[in-house]
């Protein structure tokens, strides 16, 4: 390793020696320079492209969206998708920090880290959406509390701050500054306590950013239940997240991940799926009735396409004992789940108001920046998770 | 430490119930009342010739400072969001945005809007049906119609707003717009039921545009630009209360029949001596969304106008609110539940562990 206190000075210097440490995580066998690495750099310099071009010419130059199509795959998927994802972090630090069950403490940096990575990248997606990007701290002193779209911005940036201070230990873990850390892990249980109150709130408000709109939405989606299906849907996909990218590290990093946390995860998505699978159904039966997956057409097929792939087919397979305890089975369940629920956020935020908006003579196909800055993004989510695995000490178990 | 935790604990959970107190509530909620000395707009479809005077003086008389069209320049726009400060001192007029249209040859000499934009505030379109030779008649029939703002008395676009940028004037009841306030999410565009906010897809700094009444014309006892303009009476300012009054009577009124249509406001002078159309439908605005200060009459039904049939008959922020509301609750709950079910938790496990102790 190069001696940074050359460069820097000696202060400095030793601070970015102990961060860049990495003699931790030898045996995860993380490498840096790989072609896999070199193109998540370039989907992200590509996205930053993308984003300076979107700052300096505007919405319309660079996105398809039109004034009866005004948010598209940025909202849906970056924004409504990456914060879904996100909901493993408050999850799993609510199993260890509130319930004390401890077994799966090892599991807890990683989520908290990946929820850290999902929120960023909803923030950072959604300060490209809004037009006027550089004022988007306005409802942080405007307060106008009748509005949705208030109480998410204030929630993302707490909750990002929260997250922050959740992931900061392992930080001042390597720079051993005892003081604060003994400090931040003392008032851990308020800080979860605080991150869990926030999620709950913000996943289900993500949903009820739609309870306005009754009658542009599809009736397929439009619930008055929508903010509390967001809620449990994104339960169900946190602790997919969670478990996907355990098994995931498992097999890219060399770690063994423990079959119990994993099975336990498992459980925990055959429960809330059962749930979430009762209340979507409940609400086509009740609602729109079973009649609207046909007279709807393509949205029809796009609802059963989301619940056949993100809960029924899940639970088929997570049904079984014996495949719970096959690695294989559930990381595929996971995957189920996690595509299925970004559907429906993709359904919600983009095809459930299709209808509408091409009765007005309107139509929206995301245009290629919005699909370059999209997969910046996730690369940028990607490439910070491994940086992070590589520097920090994310899997505390594999210590000894 | 175990005190000093739980003093901490406790110290949590107060504030969560601290926290949720402070929540202001119940005069958060929109009002539902139509304000004091509100006006608004009739619109009788069965009047119009189509002719888009009011279109064209809509722009003119909008593009002057305090019009809704008005933009001041990139640089000041961009200083007074930065400093949350609304624009002051005198400015000079614009020039009035005009469209091409798509039309070839048109370069912006003339005004040629298909829709509402971000440069067009009030439109008048055409139906048509077969061979479009009867006025007003749905079948072989053509007629005009107008789409605007309708300036809701309890408008979505103003509750949604996360920056307060769409305001509802406490006295006259216009919904307007400022723009240092907005951060351009388009919240607006998704909540307003008859889809009138357009943005400025083509600006960097990009501003919501609707009609807000020509409230800047009030201060100078003026009123709405395209009904002083309207020569025939089909679009008329007037007070809210007698508006609906003029609209219910003529509604009921026998098609064949002669009657005096005032012209540019109710309670004007001038009249036109016409004969009454049969009228379809209903007025529209009395329920649409809870209610709307301006109104419109037809002689074809409104969801053949292209009108939507799907919105509610009640104050759609209300839908909002009834979550909004349960948030204090949550606060509290979560406080004081996760404080309580950690100290247990946290109990059970240490006796779980010193059990263990006792066994080695
Ligand atoms: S019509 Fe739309 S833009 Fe106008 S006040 Fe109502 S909600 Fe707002
Ligand atoms: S675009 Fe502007 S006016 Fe519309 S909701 Fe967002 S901040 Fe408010
Ligand atoms: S409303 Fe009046 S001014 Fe406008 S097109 Fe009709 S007749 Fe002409």
């Amino acid at each position: 390793m190069i001696d940074l206190t050359r460069y820097l000075g000696p202060k400095l210097g030793s601070v970015a020696n102990r961060l860049l440490d990495d003699r931790h995580s030898e045996h995860l066998g993380i490498r840096m320079d790989t072609p896999f690495t070199r193109i998540l750099v370039a989907l992200i310099l590509a996205a930053a492209a993308v984003a300076a071009y979107r700052l300096l010419l505007g919405m319309g130059a660079s996105t398809n969206l039109n004034d009866y199509w005004p948010w598209g795959l940025w909202i849906s998927f970056d924004v409504l998708g990456g914060v879904a994802m996100a909901a493993g972090g408050f999850i799993v630090a609510a199993m260890v920090y509130i319930l004390n069950w401890k077994k799966y403490k090892c599991i807890v940096r990683a989520s908290i880290l990946n929820a850290f990575f999902g929120y960023l990248l909803a923030a950072m997606s959604i300060c490209l959406d809004i037009g006027r990007s550089f004022v988007i701290w306005h409802p942080m002193v405007m307060w106008q509390v009748n509005s949705i779209m208030f109480i998410v911005a204030v929630h993302v940036v707490l909750y990002t701050s929260t997250l922050a201070t959740e992931s900061s230990p392992m930080v001042f873990e390597k720079l051993g500054w005892t003081g604060v850390l003994r400090w931040v892990n003392r008032c851990m249980v308020g800080i979860v306590l605080f991150g869990v109150l926030l999620s709950l709130l913000h996943q289900s408000s993500l949903g009820a950013v739609y309870l306005i709109a009754p009658s542009k939405l599809s009736p397929l989606w439009y619930s008055k239940f929508i903010p509390y299906m967001f809620l449990v849907s994104a339960i169900m996909m946190g602790l997919s997240m969670v478990s996907f990218e355990t098994i995931l590290t498992g097999k890219v990093f060399n770690h063994v991940p423990s079959l119990d946390v994993l099975q336990g995860l498992a459980r925990g998505v055959l429960v809330i799926g059962s749930f979430y699978a009762a209340m979507k159904i409940g609400h086509l039966l009740t609602g729109p009735g079973v009649g609207a997956l046909v007279s709807e057409g393509f949205l029809g097929i796009m609802w059963l396409l989301e619940m056949a792939i993100g809960v029924l087919l899940p639970l088929l397979l997570l049904a079984g004992k014996k495949n719970r305890s096959n690695p294989e089975v559930l990381f595929a369940a996971n995957i189920l789940v996690i595509v299925g629920v970004l559907m429906n956020r993709l359904n919600v935020g983009v095809f459930a108001v299709s209808e509408y908006a091409n009765r007005a003579g309107s139509d929206y196909f995301p245009s290629l920046m919005e699909l370059v800055l999209t997969t910046g993004m996730i690369a940028f989510a990607i490439l910070g998770f491994k940086v992070c695995a590589k520097y920090l000490n994310l899997f505390p178990e594999t210590d000894h | 430490m175990t005190i000093s935790r739980r003093d901490f604990l406790k110290g949590v959970a107060g504030s969560g119930v601290v926290m949720a107190a402070a929540v202001p509530d119940v005069d958060a909620k929109m009002s539902k009342e139509l304000p004091p000395k509100a006006v608004g707009i009739l619109y009788d479809a069965t009047l119009c010739i189509g002719c888009k005077s009011c279109m064209v003086n809509c722009k003119i008389h909008n593009s002057v400072p305090g019009g809704a069209l008005h933009k001041e320049g990139m640089v000041s726009g961009v200083c007074d969001a930065l400093l949350c400060r609304s624009p002051e001192g005198e400015e000079k007029a614009t020039d009035p945005p005009y469209e091409t249209g798509g039309i070839k040859g048109n370069e912006g000499i003339w005004d040629a809007s298909q829709d509402l934009t971000g440069k067009t505030l009030s439109i008048i379109k055409v139906y048509r049906n077969g061979t479009g030779e009867q006025k007003d008649s749905p079948v072989n029939g053509h007629a005009f119609f107008k789409q605007q703002c309708l300036h809701c008395i309890t408008p979505a676009c103003a509750s949604v707003c996360p920056a307060g940028a769409f305001k509802k004037d406490p006295v006259n009841g216009a919904v307007y717009y400022e723009a240092y306030r907005c951060i351009g999410c388009r919240y607006c565009q998704i909540a307003c039921p008859f889809n009138v906010p357009r943005y400025e897809w083509d600006s960097a700094w990009p501003e919501v545009r609707k009609c807000q009444l020509c409230r800047h014309r009030f201060a100078e006892g003026k009123y709405s630009a395209c009904a002083e303009f309207c020569p025939t009476g089909a679009t008329i300012f007037g007070r809210v209360e007698d508006l609906r009054q003029e609209a219910k009577k003529r509604f009921s009124m026998k098609p064949g029949t002669e009657y005096e249509y005032p012209i540019k406001t109710l309670d004007s002078r001038e009249t036109s001596l016409r004969k009454v159309s049969r009228y379809a439908d209903r007025v529209y605005g009395l329920s649409e969304a809870g209610g709307t200060q301006n109104i419109m009459l037809s002689g074809v039904s409104f969801e053949l106008l292209g009108f939507d049939r799907d919105i509610p008959h009640s104050a759609l922020p209300d839908l909002t609110w009834a979550y909004v509301a349960k948030i204090p609750w949550v606060f509290a709950g979560v406080f004081l539940g996760g404080t309580t079910i950690h100290a247990i938790t946290s109990r059970m496990a240490k006796h779980g562990k010193d059990k263990e102790e006792k066994h080695d």
